[in-house]
């Protein structure tokens, strides 16, 4: 045993934590998109139409929701047809 | 109103067996009418956890099969008298539990509980989906550990999917219970945060089990680890998740232990 090294100062302990966290972000992130859950793009298509409609009047076929998955990234497409024009007042 | 809970996690080893007990325990503590049900067929293991190992003449499959009937197969908990256990059986064949068989179970256990509570097995085959099949509510059980988190994540999507609720376009009743937690480390940034899990999973938190050296004891002495030593810090996490449960409003915290002299001096085992 090496007497000295009772003396040298702790390691500080590396916040392992922080990496955990994010390796499983992005793991689930990619599982719950994968053909493991079949219906994801059919509830989030039902959670944006519930969240659109809540402002503006909207019918189901206005929303379509598209996922493309490239190598490294998947991108999710949203596009909602809106009949007429909006009009935006601007918030004081 | 009864209801069915089913204890599961994915993994194993994180507590399911472990807090079936002591949950089922509380909230026969509480005054209610409780079974708890072993459906990991081939590797039961509650009836060992209850110290009721030596008690077992019938068992889940025999009732599901129809060789025995459901009173002849309860034991009643020898501390609480409004507690019952309903063991699996030893059988090697995964089979044996047929999907009716179970369902004539639950029902007929509504009749005579408040609370049915299902151990599930490890795993995502037919026996943890046979155990949450009729379930109203789940409580996932967690380690702050990654390959538990992400097993929690495929089990709440087997929830979402693969129950009688579910597949009637309702949903089971979500509760997230992180066991083995060590309050000390996550603060130094060694273990993830019940923030991180919650965040993680988006399931609403039950309860924060500390790991304790009294769980181990508890399973020893075959005691639910809320009637083992009630006072301890993994009993009174316990005792306030089931008190959640039946809808208390329960400040949430990590139950630290208690030290005091007399512990100190005997080592803690004074009991």
């Amino acid at each position: 045993m090496n007497l000295f090294g009772l003396f040298k100062r702790q390691e500080p302990v590396l916040a392992t934590a922080p990496v955990a966290r994010e390796r499983l972000q992005v793991l689930l992130a990619h599982e719950r998109a994968s053909p493991g859950q079949p219906n994801l793009l059919g509830a989030l298509k039902d959670d944006i139409l519930e969240a659109i409609s809540r402002h503006i009047s909207v019918g189901p076929e206005a929303v379509k929701v598209k996922l493309d998955s490239r190598n490294a990234v998947s991108i999710l497409r949203i596009a909602v047809d809106i009949p007429g024009k909006v009009k935006l007042s601007k918030a004081a | 109103m009864s209801k069915v809970l089913v204890v599961t996690s994915g993994k194993g080893g994180v507590g399911k067996t472990t807090s079936t007990a002591a949950l089922g325990a509380a909230l026969a503590q509480q005054g209610k009418k409780v079974v708890v049900v072993d459906f990991d067929i081939g590797l039961r293991n509650l009836d060992l956890v209850m110290g009721a190992e030596r008690r077992v003449v019938y068992d889940l499959v025999n009732v599901a099969q129809g060789n025995a009937k459901l009173r002849q197969a309860l034991i009643q908990d020898k501390r609480l008298e409004n507690l019952c256990l309903l063991p699996a059986s030893q059988t090697r064949d995964k089979d044996a539990l047929s999907e009716k068989g179970v369902a004539r179970i639950i029902k007929e256990l509504r009749t005579q509980f408040d609370w049915i509570i299902c151990d599930s097995p490890a795993g995502i085959e037919r026996g943890a989906v046979m155990a949450m099949r009729h379930a109203d509510a789940a409580v996932i059980i967690t380690n702050p550990e990654v390959s538990s988190v992400r097993d929690s994540d495929r089990i709440i999507g087997l929830l979402d999917s693969k129950t009688e609720k579910a597949e009637n376009g309702e949903r089971v009743e979500k509760h997230l219970l992180v066991t083995r937690f060590d309050q000390t480390r996550a603060g130094r940034g060694e273990m993830l945060k019940i923030d991180d899990v919650m965040d993680i999973l988006s399931v609403p938190l039950l309860g924060i089990i500390p790991e304790s050296e009294q769980v181990l004891r508890a399973s020893n002495l075959g005691q639910p680890v809320t009637l083992a030593n009630p006072m301890s810090a993994p009993a009174r996490a316990y005792s306030d998740a089931a008190r959640r449960l039946l809808g208390d409003v329960v400040a949430m915290n990590v139950p630290m232990e208690r030290f005091n002299l007399l512990n100190m001096i005997f080592g803690g085992r004074a009991a």
